[in-house]
């Protein structure tokens, strides 16, 4: 009885051994090199998968930054720590810092503020929405569906009370998926330590904005008078704010007639008229 | 009388086209001031022949095109340029646009010139009398009519087919125009026949219109070339793919055009503005629309220059009763929902509909896997796949499932009992795959 069980547990142990020498050798032979330090790459970035950095996951960014084809800094969500550990991996000097983005919704004209000329009836999303014109006076304004919201993978945007997509700028990681979720291409990455932004993407002339919404940019240049450090610029009648230059000191905010540049509280975009 | 013939698919709503079809086709008289929109017209925006401040004459060039694919624009009445500039279309894009207030004196630009007779004129020069007076398919689509004229040499076309379906509820312009003046749509079927060197015609017309089967068999007797073909009353039985399978029994091939099988379709009251341009040497600066729905207080057919804000067009019928909820250009199932009654009439405005409420819930519900779409589909696809597939940004696989093939009919979205918006979804999709490839090509 005895000798069956050794027998077999002889032969078991026997031919588990042979596999395993086969198998030993066979990964000798036909083992594939790979660069090891794609793993340890891949170890460092965020590991969200977002797609942001425009390749289909971290490990696909992983490889391309071992091959050298994507930059050592292309990881949008990781930002300067992710960029100096992978750039000590591939040991490489990282350029210059760069500072750190977060996305701006360009648009403050919400129920409270845009004129809305019909009720929207369809698919909940604005790209849907854009193919019909949208139901705002103002063709270039925020539609309101939420599609920036829907698409952000880190939790860092809400829609408030009035109708508007709000960004968390510390959840915020700059990956750009809102930026492109955006059919109106409202949303902008704009450096996180300034604090004057322009709320308004209309093109239109000062009488159709001033009968779309209360809180539009006509063009006047008032703001662009009173810059001091030639940062602000309006051309085809909307300001537009040159963030290089910009020193924050919030001049063009108070002199513009419809409120459209605000200057920015806190961690979320809290404007001084909205807080009012 | 045989069956009826069709097209496998497709949906049954109801007409309501008594409203309108039983009466005489008004003309409204030019209000003060048009707004000609540059782009009317599938294909290249013109460019304006005026400036500001122009005196221009009934029937005057103000726009036009070097694009083959293009028509020129005419002012549709006499008077002084008040302005070029952008302006709000119908489908809710800024274009430009000749605004023009009339003189009331309706002078004739010295260009209207009627042709000799049609005998005299050779295909080349209709093509060019076609181009000219900016003819365009009046049907909705408006793809320039001297283009479908001029196939590549290699495509061989034998049949011309008139499309007088109407198939879509509420609208009854082609009908009344079919009724009145069988004789014009028929002129200008033998001239279209003439410019493509056809031999064959047909009439497709829905079987819900006898009064328009019978009129235009009367006008046609005397020509044996033109056969006019009672149609199975289904929607979309105007759709130009789905109305040559009924027909002749050809499928146009997937991403092919009716050429490809040797056909050409033209919607009657193009016929007739043909006619028009031909006989009276006058370019379209008027077509039929349909005001009609619940809202509007006289429903009927009124005979419209082009460039008149469509709020004047509903005034001239008798105006709103009750308030009004819903204003659609167009058809009721493929159609624009208007946010502002300026805009002006276009040639592709084929109705005004005017609606108090809704037809339909707003809150979509989850699918219930029914395939009723897919029996409703004329173009033989998923719309309930397709649409998933748009709504969760996969356009690779939707193209593969013969995304393309879509002819927008709306059937899906008709039928469904969760009233998900199918047909929207799929738009996404649509668009969203045309603008990547115009990004690559450019």
């Amino acid at each position: 009885m005895s000798s069956v069980v050794l027998v077999s547990l002889a032969s078991m142990a026997g031919v588990g051994i042979l596999l395993g020498v086969v198998i030993a050798m066979a990964h000798r032979k036909f083992a594939v090199k790979s660069d090891p330090r794609i793993d340890e790459v891949e170890g460092v970035l965020p590991g969200v998968n977002c797609g942001a950095c425009g390749y289909p996951g971290c490990r696909a960014m992983a490889e391309a930054i071992a091959k050298g084809e994507a930059p050592v800094d292309g990881c949008p969500v990781g930002g300067a720590a992710v960029a100096a550990l992978v750039a000590k991996i591939m040991g490489v000097e990282l350029k210059g810092g760069s500072r750190r983005l977060v996305a701006l919704v360009r648009c403050g004209g919400g129920r409270a503020e845009a004129r809305e000329t019909a009720e929207y009836v369809g698919l909940d999303d604005c790209r849907a929405a854009q193919l019909l014109g949208g139901n705002k006076g103002c063709q270039y304004g925020c539609l309101g569906l939420a599609s920036c919201v829907k698409a952000c993978p880190f939790n860092a945007m809400f829609m408030n009370d009035n109708g508007l997509p709000v960004v968390d700028k510390e959840a915020c990681t700059a990956c750009g998926l809102c930026v492109k979720a955006c059919p109106r291409n409202l949303i902008a990455l704009v450096p996180d330590d300034m604090y004057v932004h322009v709320l308004c993407r209309s093109y239109d002339t000062g009488r159709v904005v001033r009968s779309n919404c209360q809180v539009g940019c006509i063009g006047c240049k008032a703001c662009e008078r009173v810059c001091e450090d030639d940062a602000i610029h309006v051309t085809d009648l909307l300001a537009e704010i040159d963030y290089d230059k910009c020193t924050n000191c919030g001049k063009c905010a108070e002199v513009c007639p419809t409120k459209a540049i605000v200057i920015e509280e806190g961690r979320f975009l809290v404007t001084k008229k909205a807080a009012s | 009388m045989s069956k009826a013939k069709t097209f496998r698919g497709g949906i049954h709503p109801a007409g309501n086209k008594e409203l309108t079809s039983t009466q005489a086709i008004v003309a409204m008289p030019a209000p003060a001031e048009v707004t000609v929109l540059l782009k009317q017209h599938a294909g290249a925006p013109c460019r304006p022949l005026v400036k500001k401040g122009d005196v221009v004459n009934k029937g005057q060039k103000i726009g036009d095109s070097d694009e083959f694919i293009s028509a020129p624009v005419h002012a549709p009445v006499s008077g002084v340029v008040k302005a070029v500039q952008p302006s709000r279309d119908p489908a809710g894009s800024i274009v430009q646009a000749v605004v023009i207030e009339n003189d009331g004196e309706e002078r004739l630009d010295p260009s209207v010139q009627p042709h000799p007779d049609l005998d005299q004129l050779d295909a080349e020069t209709i093509k060019k009398i076609v181009r000219e007076a900016g003819i365009v398919g009046l049907g909705g689509a408006t793809f320039p009519t001297h283009v479908k004229l001029s196939p590549p040499p290699d495509k061989k076309i034998e049949v011309l087919i008139i499309n007088g379906c109407e198939c879509e509820p509420y609208l009854t312009c082609d009908h009344r125009l079919m009724v009145e003046q069988p004789e014009r749509v028929v002129f200008g079927t033998r001239a279209l026949m003439k410019a493509l060197g056809v031999e064959k015609a047909y009439i497709g017309i829905e079987n819900n219109k006898p009064d328009a089967i019978a009129a235009l068999e009367k006008a046609t007797a005397d020509y044996p070339g033109i056969e006019v073909v009672p149609l199975q009353y289904k929607y979309p039985q105007g759709s130009e793919k789905q109305l040559i399978t009924a027909i002749t029994g050809k499928e146009v091939p997937f991403n092919g055009l009716p050429m490809d099988v040797g056909v050409v379709v033209n919607n009657v009251e193009t016929a007739a503005a043909v006619q028009a341009a031909i006989q009276d040497g006058m370019p379209l600066i008027e077509r039929i629309v349909t005001v009609s729905g619940e809202g509007v207080r006289h429903p009927q057919n009124l005979a419209v220059r082009i460039g008149t804000p469509i709020s004047e067009v509903i005034a001239a019928a008798g105006g709103f009763i009750g308030t009004p909820k819903q204003v659609i250009i167009g058809g009721p199932l493929t159609g624009v929902a208007q946010p502002d009654l300026s805009v002006p009439v276009t040639k592709c405005n084929t109705g005004i509909l005017v609606f108090n409420e809704l037809k339909r819930p707003s809150k979509p519900e989850p699918c219930i896997r029914c395939g009723r779409c897919v029996d409703a589909c004329p173009s033989f696809l998923l719309p309930v796949t397709l649409a998933h597939l748009s709504d969760i940004g996969q356009y690779d696989k939707a193209l593969e499932l013969g995304l393309l093939a879509c002819v927008e009919c709306g059937s899906c979205s008709y039928v469904c009992p969760a009233h998900r918006f199918l047909l929207q979804s799929i738009l996404v999709a649509k668009r969203e795959i045309e603008a990547q490839r115009y990004k690559k090509t450019s």
